[in-house]
């Protein structure tokens, strides 16, 4: 294929998954809008009033760049997942199997489609968020490359775990059992200072925590871990990630037999 | 010789030791129409499978015109539509969108896809149906949509696993014309059929399939030929439906209860005629009977194709 008929393919990809996340926005849009709402009443009005300030700032204002990455990563992660798994299962797969396009590209488009919906819905629950705080970037270049990092690491989890889910059990369990612990135990609502020693210790070890707090000092200006370093992991688990899942796909695992 | 595809020495063993294709050598002229019969399990879909990258094989070559499966696989797909068995695409897309999306990935400008897909749906008969959900249409329409899907991109060569499977008679001979004509275009087939009387219809050239391996490959003529006996079906004026004794030829009622009489290939019919006149048998009118191709068929596999639609899930 020439590079303008492996542009098409891309695009075909990243057109198709977005006309369907939008397609369906009920229940991918608008749920982490009205969660996040929800959340931000909650925690940062009635719970947050009550706390006080965490490391210097409002509780509200702490809390709101955890959320919008927490909306950030399961977005971006569902999106792939289930896309991914939707077309093994149903074998539409096989559409871009017998086509000649690239498995680099077959990867790329949907990440860039994960990374979308992943971006949006960061977007609004950002909008929803001006509501209850006033948003004043210390370092709005810092805070795009968070989300874009994020977005594509987490699209890169989706994928890894569409390539090997075998049923529709599968691509809820990590959701459930590690995204999930992972994001609440990710700083999104303390900071790890409050810890004993071990605790902080073992919090370094949640890649999440690197991208709540990356996040949080794009916006705030403040953050538990250095922002190089934060970015510097992401890069890393980003690249680990890409070989990873293109080694699979390059395997066919579960979609040639 | 221009082959359209060229298969050499091609095996395919899958984990845990099935030996599905056990050194398939076969060859497709340019422009052909050909059938790849077999019964279940024979290795018909594993060697669609191989050719439409579905399946790795485990040795040999594959090349469809210049391309090689193992250097050259992007062209090689360029050059191949495939319709598979099995409805594979998203039954919540809109028809048309799944049409014009699998040009895409074929690498064709979203202008000149919108009129392909165009071109196609509306010769398939699903042009007013571009805007629905493709689970919302029959049976028949999904087969069609996977054939517009499979030439949208302009290929030289169409693969098509069981196209008519639960297909109603009458879009089934409209499918056929449609594939004939597509055919007479240029665009060379393959298909696979457990309607025998289709591959007789159709194809010019059947190879057919069993065991993983190859036990025929050459014109229907020639193959037809390999038949020693006729089988001519009789209506007779006030059939009494008794079966006539005549001298040198085997007679019997068939299913319908009509009388068929077995004549060997190089004889005439003259002498049938004459016995049958002379006994007081008046004719009324005789064809061919048309299922020759199954009793070849079972001469050389040994059994009947399957009646079911599935294939082997080799």
């Amino acid at each position: 294929m020439t590079p303008y008929q492996i542009w098409i393919a891309f695009m075909t990809i990243v057109v198709r998954e977005i006309r369907r996340f939008t397609r369906i926005w009920p229940q991918t849009l608008l749920p982490p809008a009205v969660t996040m709402t929800l959340y931000f009443v909650i925690f940062g009005n009635l719970i947050g009033s009550r706390i006080g300030p965490m490391e210097g700032y409002d509780y509200m204002e702490f809390i709101v760049p955890g959320l919008i990455m927490m909306s950030v990563i399961t977005s971006s992660y569902a999106n792939v997942v289930s896309s991914f798994f939707s077309m093994k299962f149903q074998r539409s797969i096989e559409e871009l199997l017998v086509s000649p396009t690239p498995n680099w590209v077959i990867l790329t488009g949907y990440l860039a489609g994960g990374m979308a919906r992943g971006l949006i819905v960061g977007f609004v629950v950002m909008l929803v968020s001006l509501a209850f705080t006033t948003l004043e970037f210390h370092s709005p270049v810092l805070v795009v490359s968070t989300a874009l990092l994020t977005s594509l690491v987490f699209s890169l989890g989706g994928f890894i775990n569409a390539m090997f889910a075998t049923k529709f059990d599968d691509i809820s369990i990590v959701p459930t059992f590690v995204l999930t612990p992972l994001t609440y135990l990710g700083g999104v609502f303390y900071s790890i200072n409050l810890l004993d020693p071990l605790w902080q210790t073992l919090s370094m070890a949640n890649p999440i925590l690197y991208m709540v707090n990356a996040f949080r000092y794009g916006v705030l200006g403040a953050s538990d871990v250095g922002p190089v370093w934060a970015i510097t992991m992401l890069v890393v688990f980003a690249v680990v990630l890409f070989t990873v899942s293109l080694r699979l796909l390059n395997r066919g695992k579960g979609i040639r037999s | 010789m221009d082959y359209a595809l060229d298969i050499r020495g091609l095996r395919k063993t899958f984990p845990g030791g099935l030996e599905a294709l056990k050194g398939i050598d076969l060859q497709v002229e340019a422009g052909d129409f050909f059938a790849l019969l077999g019964p279940n399990g024979a290795g018909k879909s594993t060697t669609l499978g191989v050719l439409a990258s579905l399946v790795r094989k485990t040795a040999g070559q594959v090349r469809v015109f210049d391309a090689d499966l193992d250097t050259d696989p992007a062209r090689l797909k360029t050059w191949l539509g495939f319709v598979p068995q099995e409805f594979n695409f998203n039954q919540f897309e809109k028809v048309g969108d799944i049409v014009r999306t699998q040009a895409g990935y074929y690498g064709m400008a979203p202008a000149r896809a919108a009129l392909n897909a165009e071109r196609y749906l509306r010769e398939l008969g699903l042009w007013d149906k571009r805007n629905s959900p493709a689970r919302m249409l029959s049976g028949g329409m999904k087969r069609r949509l996977l054939i517009a899907r499979a030439l949208v991109h302009e290929p030289r060569v169409l693969i098509l696993d069981e196209p008519t499977a639960g297909v109603d008679i009458e879009l089934r001979r409209s499918m056929w014309g449609f594939l004939e004509r597509i055919n007479r275009e240029g665009v060379t087939i393959i298909l696979t059929t457990h309607y025998l009387e289709e591959a007789e219809a159709l194809c010019r050239n059947i190879a057919i399939i069993d065991g993983g391996r190859i036990l025929q490959n050459c014109s229907k003529q020639e193959l037809l030929q390999q038949l020693s006996m006729e089988h001519f079906i009789f209506d007779i004026r006030n059939d009494p439906g008794t079966v006539p004794q005549l001298e040198g030829y085997h007679c019997f009622r068939n299913d319908e209860g009509a009388l068929v009489v077995e004549v060997e290939k190089e004889d005439g019919l003259n002498d049938v005629f004459r016995q049958l006149g002379e006994q007081g048998w008046e004719v009324t009118s005789m064809r061919n009977r048309s299922n020759r191709l199954e009793e070849l068929f079972m001469s050389l596999v040994g059994r009947s194709l399957p009646e079911s639609e599935e294939e082997e899930s080799a």
